[in-house]
């Protein structure tokens, strides 16, 4: 498949191949950490996960149009604070539908796919009669447009950078949050023994509700970061959810160092062989290489391990 | 102080505790003795809230806690320590015994845990599903007396542990009581371990209590015949 380019045309579509994996690294990150959350931590199988980051990006572009009209002067600047909104209003709508819905099913953790599929579809048909059918993209700012050029040949777009840095910086804080903070404590603890936990004084009720708006928020902010690489249909959550699954489960699902591994090597995979294969055959290459890592490694990359385990 | 009044615990339709009535003083030790399936863990399980109760009232030093969740009732003073021990594997040791802490954790009342169970501290930063049963024993009964109780539960604490443990935990339990002035109700299958550790002793049969008494009017032939299948 490398015949017909010189050695250094290779090197260069592999980078900028490499590159545009890492802003679909970012985004597949950012979805599945918020999964990892839910599905891996809580066990609940979040089928609207996609739609929360479609409402992130939706969030963004009403943002983007509320500012335009009203106060255009401020127009560089929204795209920081439409992140930070849309990382609050996709946490609240995931905590109305944590009371409403997820709370009754965690006994049943299949029936959370179904409710929550049917909450996808709902959501799918909402954004259609509110937004249109019609694929949306809020103004970015001119400091997110353009590339830098590194050499004749080789471009890396500055949108790139930004999601990758905005991925990196979520991840550190979601590190920190539940490795170093009280809550997150309570949250791991939580996770291992629901019943326990309510006899040891965490109040788990508020736990769950508290981690499952964080992770609907985390979605929120890979809605807003895949605005800067692609435009925003009431489809476009559940064409990543898929991907967002994978990464969970392909990491080992109670680990956030495999999420981050295993999203960097499917992005990879997927970006480099989409290039050189079609798009069909990417996939098909990639799935097959995360089917083969499941066979030996059945607990994902990275499993935890402790004594009678 | 604990006292339990009528209570009735029943899964579903199946009543397993019909009607129990107890009270345990401040700094009072009881041990609950009672072969398999008799209600003991059952009881264990309505007084933390792990179970609802079906009628009746438990109050823990006059304040009613019978409809409380399991958190609420460690906010108003009990702990409980689980048969099985239940730690949480995946935290570390240290983690195990902050983690139902409300707000900030004092250094003191962690260095009180460590200077009780010397192990802990030198495990601190092994998780806890890599210690032994008797330092898993020890890490959940850390982990009881770090929400600072009035009411101690410690459902069979000697199960799967090894003899020269076993006399460790009895004396720290009467070590805990000394200190902090706490009941602790016991559960026990072992009769030499509840004669070493405890002040009064009753015997639970089919979810009722069919003898209680101090421990120096115990006869001990008489509860191994009642204990005796």
């Amino acid at each position: 498949m490398f015949e017909g380019y010189t050695a250094e045309e290779l090197q260069s579509i592999f980078i900028m191949q490499g590159f545009s994996g890492l802003s679909l690294f970012s985004v597949l990150l950012l979805m599945g950490l918020g999964l990892a959350l839910i599905f891996g931590q809580m066990g609940v199988i979040n089928m609207a996960h996609g739609e929360f980051m479609a409402l992130g990006a939706y969030t963004v572009f009403l943002c983007s149009n509320l500012t335009h009209k009203y106060a255009p002067a401020f127009g560089p600047y929204y795209f920081i604070c439409a992140i930070i909104f849309a990382f609050f209003i996709c946490a609240l709508v995931g905590a109305l539908v944590e009371w409403l819905m997820i709370r009754h099913l965690y006994h049943r953790p299949l029936d959370t796919l179904l409710a929550t599929w049917g909450l996808s579809l709902i959501l799918q048909q909402g954004y259609r009669s509110i937004f249109g059918a019609r694929e949306v993209t809020p103004t970015l700012p001119d400091w997110l447009m353009g590339s830098y050029t590194l050499k004749e040949g080789l471009d890396i777009p500055i949108n790139g950078v930004f999601v990758l840095g905005l991925s990196i910086i979520v991840t550190a804080a979601l590190m920190l949050f539940m490795y170093r903070s009280k809550f997150g404590l309570r949250l791991r603890a939580t996770v291992q023994n629901r019943k326990m936990s309510g006899a040891v004084g965490i109040h788990t009720q508020q736990v769950d509700r508290l981690a499952f708006a964080i992770g609907c928020g985390i979605a929120g902010i890979a809605g807003a970061a895949f605005t800067t690489i692609g435009s925003t249909g009431p489809d476009s959550g559940s064409r990543y959810i898929v991907d967002a699954f994978l990464v969970v489960v392909g990491g080992g699902t109670a680990s956030l160092l495999g999420c981050i591994a295993s999203a960097f090597g499917i992005a990879q995979a997927q970006s480099v062989l989409e290039f050189f294969l079609d798009g069909t055959k990417g996939k098909v290459a990639t799935l097959l290489v995360i089917v083969i890592a499941l066979m030996i490694r059945p607990q994902g990359l990275f499993p935890s391990k402790v004594r009678g385990n | 102080m604990i006292s339990v009044n009528n209570l009735q615990v029943a899964y579903g339709q199946s009543v397993v505790i019909p009607d129990i009535t107890f009270e345990t003083p401040k700094a009072e030790i009881l041990g609950i003795v009672g072969r398999n399936g008799m209600g003991k863990t059952t009881l264990f399980r309505a007084l933390i809230g792990m179970l609802p109760s079906k009628s009746g009232t438990i109050t823990v030093d006059g304040k009613d806690i019978t409809t409380m969740p399991s958190y609420r009732r460690v906010a108003n003073g009990v702990a409980y320590v689980p048969q099985g021990r239940m730690i949480f594997p995946y935290l570390t040791v240290y983690e195990n015994l902050i983690s139902g802490v409300k707000g900030k954790v004092s250094p003191d009342a962690v260095s009180e845990i460590y200077s009780l169970f010397p192990v802990l501290q030198e495990m601190r930063k092994r998780r806890g599903g890599n210690l032994s049963g008797g330092q898993q024993q020890q890490l959940a009964i850390g982990r009881a007396l770090m929400t600072n109780p009035s009411v101690l539960l410690l459902d069979e604490p000697t199960e799967g542990i090894q003899p020269s443990i076993i006399k460790d935990i009895s004396r720290s339990l009467r070590e805990i009581r000394d200190m902090r002035k706490l009941t602790i109700i016991v559960s026990e299958q072992l009769l030499s371990f509840v004669l070493d550790t405890c002040d009064a002793l009753a015997v639970i049969d089919k979810g009722h209590l069919i003898r209680r008494a101090r421990r120096e009017d115990v006869d001990a032939e008489e509860i191994k015949t009642m204990l005796s299948v």
